[in-house]
């Protein structure tokens, strides 16, 4: 089997992919970098936690005109995870505002990057149409 | 009790193309027109401040070599969008301090011909190999991948965002909020683009990050703006014709994001211009009902609907209404961006946290010709810098007026 590299480490490849976020263990703030201390709280402690799959698109937008290298089009959203906030693409979907609209239910999806020299691949992630 | 604080003088050079300047040459013009219109000399300053947010550092000291080297205090400053405002409130801060009893601000920009700002990939190395870096652990640029780094795009989700939680914002209705301020510009003789633009035009023009079209961006452009503040007590002192024109500073706010929900994965302009109008409705001790004017940051029409709720001109959600009732067209009962705003007047960023407030005093001062707002007595400055930083300032004409 390939060896496989998430796109970001906050994305946890394997049988059922979903996201982790670093929770503030005073709080509850959810962060998906890694932090000093907590924004919301200045709390140092910080535990891993699962956000849902599954989710309602809060803001989006659709990308025809970007930066050199990047493809477009692309839909760019924010995802309600059951109350955790998630910047991701809409993938899997035409990128056209028929097709996307704002409180339509989606769920987190992997797709390949590519391999690079040494064979590995890297998986990234968006939202698919639920 | 901190003293009054006074604009004495204000200019913005022409907003546009400058290939034969410099950003020094740019700074240099405002600030000395700035000076003259205060009736004031680089001898009277005691502060300067000032911001060029994609020059490099030590504009002010720049700036003082072309103008006027007196061995003040330069602060050189640097705040997003909100640069310009930032030099403002700086200079404001050392007179309220009791530092000096005068000071000048400076913001200047070259950016016509600029593309995409926001956006940026990382270098690629010759060798391809997946390798996490940065805070995210990112094995490759994630701009496109895992949202919009530009700033289309993120403006474009701030409106949606209020389009979903109170509904009716459509991409035709941002497209009339650009089409109303392509419609003032046209009496802006420095604005940087002068056409009125039809809505069919604005919505049928080139599609940047949907639902905003090039049209309903906010202008790269080259420019600068200053202004020479006075405290209350050295204003008194000076000519009544330097009173009579003198404008009160009655808010001079500066905020940053507190921590919300979701603030960092879409960076949240509304809860830090709310926080900022909250606290400069009560330094000036006036209501958003009193505002005879607003100059507002509309870097894309999607941020101009949810600033009418930010800022208070409208009841919690009613933006969408608040617009369409015609409020702030420039005959309207809160005149929002008679310049033309940042879509059409343009914004060289640091310059446009000054020239939104010179906009504001022109009006005050009765000398706004042709897109004069009669009558004009309160008005209200607002920018954004994404970051988040927020500037707003309250104006007032002088009572000698
Ligand atoms: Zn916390």
């Amino acid at each position: 089997m390939t060896a496989q590299i998430p796109l970001v480490d906050y994305l946890v490849l394997g049988d059922a992919p979903h996201l982790q976020a670093n929770e503030c263990t005073s709080c509850g703030a959810r962060y998906f970098d890694r932090r000093n201390a907590c924004a919301g709280c200045f709390g140092t402690e910080f535990r891993k936690v699962d956000v849902p799959t599954e989710g309602e698109v809060r803001a989006f937008t659709i990308v025809t005109f970007a930066a050199p290298g990047v493809p477009v089009p692309f839909v760019a959203a924010v995802v309600d995870c059951n109350g955790t906030s998630v910047r991701g693409n809409l993938i899997n979907v035409d990128p056209d505002p028929e097709h996307v609209s704002l409180g339509m239910k989606v769920r987190l999806a992997t797709y390949s990057l590519g391999l690079d020299d040494n064979g590995v691949e890297a998986v990234g992630f968006g939202f698919e149409p639920a | 009790m901190a003293d009054d604080i006074y604009i004495l003088g204000i200019k913005m050079t022409k907003f546009g193309k400058h290939p034969d300047k410099d950003t020094v040459d740019l700074a240099s013009e405002a600030a000395m027109a700035a000076l003259a219109d205060g009736g004031v000399t680089m001898k009277d300053m005691g502060v300067l401040a000032a911001g060029c947010l994609m020059g490099g550092g030590g504009i002010g000291q720049q700036i003082q070599k072309q103008i006027g080297q007196t061995g003040i205090p330069v602060f050189n400053v640097s705040n997003a969008c909100a640069t310009g405002a930032t030099a403002l409130r700086t200079a404001i801060m050392a007179i309220k301090a009791g530092e000096c009893d005068m000071g000048l601000a400076v913001g200047v920009e070259k950016l016509a011909g600029a593309g995409l700002l926001g956006a940026g990939g990382r270098a690629k190395s010759d060798k391809k190999e997946w390798t996490p870096s940065g805070r995210y652990g990112a094995v490759t640029g994630t701009d496109g991948r895992i949202g919009t780094d530009a700033m289309p795009g993120t403006f474009a989700q701030v409106g949606m965002e209020y389009g979903h939680k109170y509904g009716g914002a459509s991409f035709e209705l941002f497209a009339k909020i650009s089409e109303k301020n392509h419609a003032h510009s046209t009496l802006n003789p420095l604005a940087a683009y002068t056409k009125r633009m039809t809505l069919e035009e604005i919505m049928n023009d080139v599609m940047i990050a949907y639902p905003n079209t090039r049209s309903m961006c906010s202008a790269n452009c080259d420019g600068a703006a200053a202004a020479v503040v006075v405290s209350g007590s050295k204003l008194k002192t000076m000519s009544l014709e330097q009173q009579r024109r003198a404008i009160k500073v009655s808010a001079s706010v500066l905020t940053s994001d507190p921590w919300q929900e979701a603030c960092q994965v879409l960076p949240d302009v509304n809860t830090l211009t709310k926080v900022a109008a909250k606290q400069a409705y009560e330094q000036a001790g006036v209501g958003p009902e009193d505002l005879d004017l607003v100059e507002l940051h509309d870097c894309f029409a999607t941020a101009e609907l949810v600033h009418y709720d930010n800022l208070g001109l409208c009841e919690e959600g009613g933006a969408v209404d608040f617009f369409n009732s015609g409020a702030t067209w420039r005959d309207g009962r809160t005149p929002v961006n008679v310049s033309g705003g940042l879509e059409s007047k343009g914004h060289p960023i640091a310059a446009t946290g000054i020239a939104n407030i010179w906009e504001v005093c022109h009006h005050l001062r009765g000398e706004a010709g042709d897109r004069q707002i009669e009558g004009a007595k309160v008005g209200l400055a607002h920018v954004i810098g994404l970051g988040s930083a927020c500037g707003i300032h309250i104006l007032e004409k002088s009572a000698l007026g």
